[in-house]
């Protein structure tokens, strides 16, 4: 029997893993880089969410909203871990519309830690219409929207070069050798220095994207370090109760005469 | 039945239990006289029960929080992942937990397959569990709508459409089932409605396929009748119990490892994009566990012959104990069975394999193999292997070494014996 219980364990595996293979066509794959929130114990590099959220702030949000994340969020465990005066500060920096008030009038007011981040256009459509005729996609999830997530973001943002020769691009289309059929409407966002780091860190491309990818990442999966953290907790308990289960279940079944 | 003489101890219970014999019906469970020789392909109904009242308890909590409407479904989703207490743990429990049930319903049937459970007197518990089956399938398709990402929309406009293959009334069957002119609000609506429903149903057919199998009982590896309750069985409780809980918690192990670790693996990153009936996905791609079907599908050229044999695939499993012409149920000692046994398993893993993959060039070519050797395997390999097959000596009971002669198959049918 031994030997049945192998073989369809290992045809069931194969199978599982078979929707793995599925991959998009004429594509590089991504870069792979060594995240400190992959495996099992990962765990978000804090001083680079907070720079990314910086790179997000000052270059990719007047293109991309973040509609599902509040300014609290900044501040929560597990994500950039921002004090409480300075996720106070990051909201009050906007200006939110609200209302109606009693007189039946819209008005400004400053964010406050509860709102949602400020999208950068009123709806999709305007985004759109700024953007020559691309959408520019909403970041609270692109991580997880991707099929190479968190590798492919990065090799996106790091991936521009000139074009093959032949290869005709028209106005506003870039050539990204990672980018799903190698051509993009967004330009190459970040260029050396184009942020200035409050705690001194080299602002290179490769850094930028390291550090924005990071914060996209955490914007995804805002749960990720509790996740894991108690996914490990979970499985260790249960391992310890199937091996309880296992002796109870030995003694019992050792006052018949059976195998189990 | 050992538990006829069942007796209260306290009045009370006894009071109550003249009234509602409900303390019968629990000393029956427990004493259910069980084959001691069940291996652990037994413990899966145990697993898939677990599995119903998951999905349903994290369901039920989930429709706490999520908000049935076109513009409104995806963000409240991500409200739940974000802002609702241990959301992100229910929605990643009720999301794989689809997963690891048709994982367990795969082992299920095929342990049937393998075993002849399906075969007299056993067809009631089959077709029973096969109705469970279309009703999860149905709930499972339902459910990946509710995201309302585009392969959620894409997935709906790809199935619902099936039906506009129909003769004549088709296209008005397919706008009925959307309500609107395409798939929109009203078909969120309705799929959340009866998403919810459906597992209640799948509940209720969950009681009457258990009670089909306490009328004959287990089958067993060694698919021959034994007496109940003899030295060939053990009483449900404390002997199933703790086996199907020990294997019901090295199930669950692996589900943690998805839900912690991996919880968007068996999903399709597509469906974080949230739903734009403008731009259609590259490949829509149904969940794993439909893919066989959805290679069926899409092997034959013709859409309502397509849709004929996709449906057909599943229907032919309701007369499968009609086919099957073999009088010996397991396949442990049916040797050319069990060669087919294992090429039908190959088949169907690569029908879903197939069914990812982009409907062209060698892909179509294996998938139309595939199909027909599918239903050559219940049309004329089964019914044929049973004739000619020469089975090996079959033990007269699982506690007795002695076995009786190798079972001619004629010489089976004729005393109507069964083994
Ligand atoms: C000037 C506006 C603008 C800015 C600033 C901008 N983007 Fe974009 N981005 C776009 C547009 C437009 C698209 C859509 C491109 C397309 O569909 O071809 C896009 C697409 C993307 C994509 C999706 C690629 C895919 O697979 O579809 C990523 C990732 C991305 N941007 C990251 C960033 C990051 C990170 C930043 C900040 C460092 C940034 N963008 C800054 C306009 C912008
Ligand atoms: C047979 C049992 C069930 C199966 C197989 C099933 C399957 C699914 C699937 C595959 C999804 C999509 C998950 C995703 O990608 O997000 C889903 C979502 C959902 N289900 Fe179920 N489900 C079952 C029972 C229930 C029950 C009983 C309820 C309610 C009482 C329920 C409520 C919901 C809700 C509200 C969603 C949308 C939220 C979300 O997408 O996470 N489900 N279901």
């Amino acid at each position: 029997m031994s030997k049945f219980n192998f073989i369809k364990i290992f045809i069931l595996a194969l199978f599982l893993s078979s929707t793995n293979l599925v991959k998009a066509v004429e594509q590089n794959d991504p870069i792979k880089v060594n995240w400190s929130f992959k495996g099992l114990t990962g765990k978000f590099d804090r001083a680079s969410l907070q720079r990314g959220f910086q790179v997000y702030k000052e270059v990719c949000s007047s293109c991309h909203s973040m509609q599902y994340l509040s300014y609290r969020n900044l501040g929560e465990l597990g994500g950039p871990e921002f004090s409480e005066e300075e996720v106070k500060a990051i909201a009050a920096s906007v200006e939110i519309e609200d209302g109606p008030d009693s007189q039946g009038e819209m008005f400004f007011r400053p964010g406050r830690p509860s709102d949602k981040f400020k999208s950068p256009y009123p709806n999709i459509n305007a985004s759109i219409a700024a953007n020559g005729g691309a959408y520019p996609p909403d970041m609270s999830v692109l991580v997880k929207a991707r099929p190479g997530g968190s590798n492919y973001i990065y090799s996106v943002l790091v991936g521009y070069e000139d074009p093959p020769s032949g290869m005709v691009l028209d106005d506003g289309v870039y050539y990204n050798k990672y980018m799903i059929g190698n051509k993009i409407k967004m330009s190459a966002p970040l260029t050396e220095g184009i942020v200035e780091y409050t705690d001194g860190t080299q602002p290179s491309v490769d850094q930028m994207a390291k550090d924005v990818t990071t914060f996209l990442s955490w914007a995804a999966e805002p749960e990720l370090e509790e996740r894991h953290r108690t996914g490990v907790k979970v499985i260790i308990y249960l391992i310890l109760l199937t091996i309880l289960v296992y002796l109870s279940m030995k003694k019992i079944w050792s006052r018949v005469d059976s195998e189990v | 039945m050992s538990d006829h003489e069942y007796k209260p101890k306290s009045k009370a219970g006894k009071w109550f239990n003249d009234r509602l014999p409900l303390l019968t019906l629990g000393a029956h469970l427990t004493d259910y006289p069980t084959p001691k020789n069940l291996n652990y392909w037994w413990t899966f109904g145990g697993i898939l029960t677990f599995c119903l009242l998951t999905q349903i308890i994290t369901g039920v909590v989930l429709a706490m929080h999520y908000v049935a409407h076109a513009d409104l479904a995806f963000a409240s989703v991500e409200h739940i992942m974000r802002d609702v207490n241990y959301g992100w743990l229910i929605r990643y429990i009720h999301s794989n937990g689809a997963s690891m049930f048709f994982l367990a319903v795969y082992i299920h049937i095929f342990r049937s397959l393998f075993y002849g459970s399906y075969k007299s007197p056993r067809e009631v518990i089959w077709i029973i569990g096969l109705l469970i089956y279309l009703l999860m399938m149905a709930a499972a398709f339902m459910g990946y709508v509710l995201p309302w990402g585009q392969m959620s929309f894409w997935g709906a406009t790809v199935i619902t459409n099936l039906f506009s293959a129909i003769p004549l009334v088709g296209e008005s069957i397919t706008t009925w089932l959307w309500g609107a002119y395409s798939v929109d609000n009203p078909t969120l609506n309705r799929f959340f409605s009866l998403h919810y429903l459906i597992p209640f149903l799948i509940l209720g057919l969950v009681v009457l396929h258990i009670w089909a199998l306490h009328v004959p009982g287990n089958n067993n590896p060694v698919g021959i009748d034994i007496k109940k309750p003899s030295k060939d069985t053990v009483p449900f409780h404390p002997y199933i119990t703790i086996k199907d809980a020990f294997a019901l918690l090295m199930f669950m192990i692996v589900f943690a490892g998805f839900v912690f670790f991996t919880p968007n693996v068996l999903g399709h990153s597509d469906n974080y994009i949230p739903a734009n009936p403008l731009v259609t996905p590259a490949h829509i791609v149904p969940e794993w566990y439909l893919l066989p079907f959805y290679a069926i599908l899409r092997s034959v050229p013709d859409k309502l012959g397509g849709v004929i044999l996709m449906f057909g695939a599943i229907f032919i499993l309701f007369v499968l104990p009609w086919l099957d012409t073999s009088k010996v149920r397991s396949a442990v000692f049916r040797p050319l069975y069990r060669q087919f046994y294992w090429i039908f398993v190959i088949d169907v893993l690569m029908l879903g394999y197939i069914g990812a993959m982009p409907a062209e060039g060698i892909y179509l070519v294996l998938a139309r193999v595939g199909t027909i050797y599918y239903f050559l395997h219940f049309i004329v390999v089964l019914p044929v292997v049973g004739l000619l097959e020469k089975t090996e000596p079959i033990p007269m009971s699982i506690s007795d070494p002695v076995l009786s002669s190798g079972a001619e198959p004629s010489l089976a049918k004729k005393d109507n014996v069964k083994i």
